[in-house]
């Protein structure tokens, strides 16, 4: 059974009166255990449908179900031993350290003095385990790099002890290294600990490489959801990003660019890396390769032959090639 | 800290334009005071001074970190709302328009004057805390509000005789020592009564650092929670207003030396140290403003102490 299920869900923003409505007629289903991608052009709707999963938000039409449970039949209180949430919103705080920012992920939990019991230790101290920070446990949060205070919050998340974690955009801002990381951290938290985790993302090749499933979001379009590789296989993947300037590369999963090829050019190599370089460089300076192209480039191992000359860089020839 | 509170509570009742040594201070709470006079100076007004202080010192102290908390801003005090300037109209109000010199601060009349023009900026600010999305609007909204308050004690000021502007100009400067006994009867319970809701409440701001939206996912009720703060707030800065008139800094620094000295985010330590630092300060606050033969308004000394305090907390964080 899935852990969460929306029926016929509309979501949107604005009130009864100014109401509009982003997607209509979402039946989506979450797995333990799973982690899902949610991925769409800017402006889709990711973040009102987080946020309406959430209970952040209301609903326009449909329902969304926790544990088989509408999550309008819940209290904001039962909905935080749900679902932990990680946001976009900047935390700044003062003199906290990283306990002090994970425990507060136990605070649905706590009295109101906010006493913390051993368990509730043990969850905060195991959640900044997952994260890699043990070693920054009584560190000022304030003095964390960016990508440091996203595992802290995603820890925070954990410390909650929810059966569900969205994420939104969660890596937007960090550099390459920390993006993976964080990545193969949350696919590594939904296999296991099983929670269903959701994140919404922009990072179009990791989510096909770390996501469970995917949800394709289009502009008003309603959502797919699939495996990643079956999305890319069967189209859904170029239809959603449709574009005159860019096109999805199904080879490699890639987004490639179209430029405007108005100048034909052959080329043959025995070395496939060369070969494949040598193809973006020519096709960023307008030659589409043909094999029946009376100019031709021949690669060595010494470099790339033009016109009898040796060039031993591809700046080089492009040089020759411009002027 | 509570031994410094204990003893700047012991000198504030000492001091003053006449001296009373602090073992006659002593001998006259048991009961043996010798001099008549030392006496009554002691109990009915240092007493009932020093006491004022405490509470004012408490009160600012903790409704000015609760604003810094709701707004997440470092600048916020406990007068953003706008409570202090409605408490001006008030006064501005019976002061001038009635051309009757009505008593000085302290009368009931002021008083209630005060109580009924901070109870309405304080009913609107909360009115509008139930319609708006984001805590930065409510604090656009409060400053707006005051600032319309504020003007409107600029054209009564304009059309008023120059006897009724200083009356208003001496109760702006803030006093403690026109609260009596029976002021304290009323002023003293309203004040725990505040601070009560506020350790009630201090899980809640603890989830609160993060952002409303963090908090929401929490499971904290955002306008439940806003509506509290800004109730409380209003009631506690309202009420010390209403007695003692405006009192400035004490709100916006003293959370600041708090977190600078205890280097915590918790409010758990953070809401009873700012009572207590707060108290201390306007203590301290008004043993300086005992000048020989002069009072000066403790609204300037707060400011005066205050403001280089602030500047050393952060200076020395660098």
């Amino acid at each position: 059974m899935p852990i969460l299920s929306t029926y016929n869900l509309a979501i949107g923003y604005g009130k009864a009166k100014t109401k509009s409505i982003v997607q209509q007629g979402l039946n989506l289903q979450l797995f333990k255990g799973e982690m899902v991608c949610l991925l769409g052009p800017n402006g889709c709707g990711k973040s009102t449908l987080m946020r309406t999963l959430a209970g952040i938000q209301k609903a326009h039409e449909g329902k969304i179900t926790i544990d088989g449970k509408s999550i309008a039949e819940y209290t904001q209180k039962e909905i935080a031993l749900k679902i932990a949430l990680v946001l976009t919103d900047r935390v700044e705080v003062e003199n906290a350290t990283v306990w002090d920012i994970v425990a507060l992920g136990q605070h649905p939990y706590t009295r109101w003095i906010g006493g913390m019991t051993e368990k509730g230790k043990a969850k905060i101290k195991d959640a900044i385990r997952l994260v890699n920070l043990e070693h920054f446990t009584s560190r000022l949060f304030g003095s964390l790099s960016d990508g440091e205070k996203q595992r802290v919050m995603i820890a925070k998340a954990l410390a909650q002890d929810t059966p569900l974690i969205f994420l939104d955009e969660p890596t937007a801002h960090l550099d390459l290294p920390n993006r993976v990381e964080i990545m193969m951290l949350l696919h590594k938290l939904a296999h296991e600990t099983g929670k269903a985790i959701i994140i919404s993302t922009h990072e179009l090749d990791m989510a096909l490489q770390a996501a469970d499933r995917i949800w394709l979001m289009k502009s008003r379009g309603g959502v797919v959801s699939g495996v990643p590789e079956d999305l890319v296989l069967n189209g859904t993947f170029n239809e959603v990003f449709k574009s005159d300037a860019y096109y999805f590369n199904a080879t490699n999963g890639n987004f490639s660019m179209n430029y405007t090829l108005s100048k034909k050019i052959s080329v043959s190599s025995q070395d496939k890396t060369k070969l494949y370089w040598t193809f973006r460089a020519l096709a960023r300076a307008g030659f589409s390769v043909e094999n029946k192209a009376k100019d031709h480039i021949e690669i060595t191992e010494k470099g790339w032959m033009y016109n009898d000359k040796l060039y031993e860089s591809i700046e080089s020839l492009l040089g020759e090639l411009d002027g | 800290m509570i031994l410094l509170l204990v003893l700047f509570f012991a000198i504030d009742l000492a001091w003053g334009s006449i001296f009373i040594p602090l073992n006659e201070v002593v001998t006259t709470f048991l009961g043996n005071g010798t001099d008549e006079i030392n006496t009554e100076i002691l109990l009915n007004f240092r007493l009932p001074k020093a006491i004022t202080a405490v509470l004012a010192g408490a009160s600012l102290s903790v409704a000015g970190l609760m604003m810094q908390i709701l707004f997440r801003n470092p600048l916020a005090d406990p007068y953003v709302l706008g409570v202090s300037s409605g408490a001006s109209l008030g006064v501005a109000l019976v002061v001038m328009s009635s051309g009757v010199l009505l008593g000085s601060a302290g009368s009931w009349i002021t008083i209630l004057a005060a109580v009924a023009g901070a109870s309405v900026v304080m009913l609107l600010v909360v009115g509008v805390s139930f319609k708006v999305q984001q805590a930065v609007s409510l604090l656009i909204l409060g400053i707006m509000f005051g600032t319309i308050v504020s003007s409107l004690v600029g054209v009564l000021q304009y059309f008023s005789n120059p006897d009724a502007i200083k009356m208003f100009i001496m109760w702006n400067l803030g006093s403690l020592s026109a609260v009596t006994w029976q002021h304290l009867q009323i002023l003293t319970p309203v004040i725990l009564a505040g601070l009560l809701t506020v350790f009630l409440i201090q899980k809640r701001l603890d989830g609160l650092l993060l952002g409303e939206n963090y908090a929401k996912a929490l499971g904290i009720s955002i306008i439940q929670t806003r509506i509290i703060i800004v109730l409380t707030t209003s009631v506690l800065a309202g009420a010390i207003t209403a007695f003692t008139g405006p009192i400035g800094f004490v709100g916006i620094a003293i959370p600041h030396i708090a977190r600078g000295i205890f280097k915590t985010s918790s409010h758990r330590i953070l809401i009873p140290t700012s009572i207590l630092m707060g108290a201390i300060l306007i203590l301290i606050c008004d043993v300086i403003s005992q000048i020989p033969t002069y009072t000066l308004p403790i609204n300037t000394i707060s400011s005066l102490f205050g403001a280089p305090i602030i500047i050393w907390v952060i200076l020395r964080k660098k």
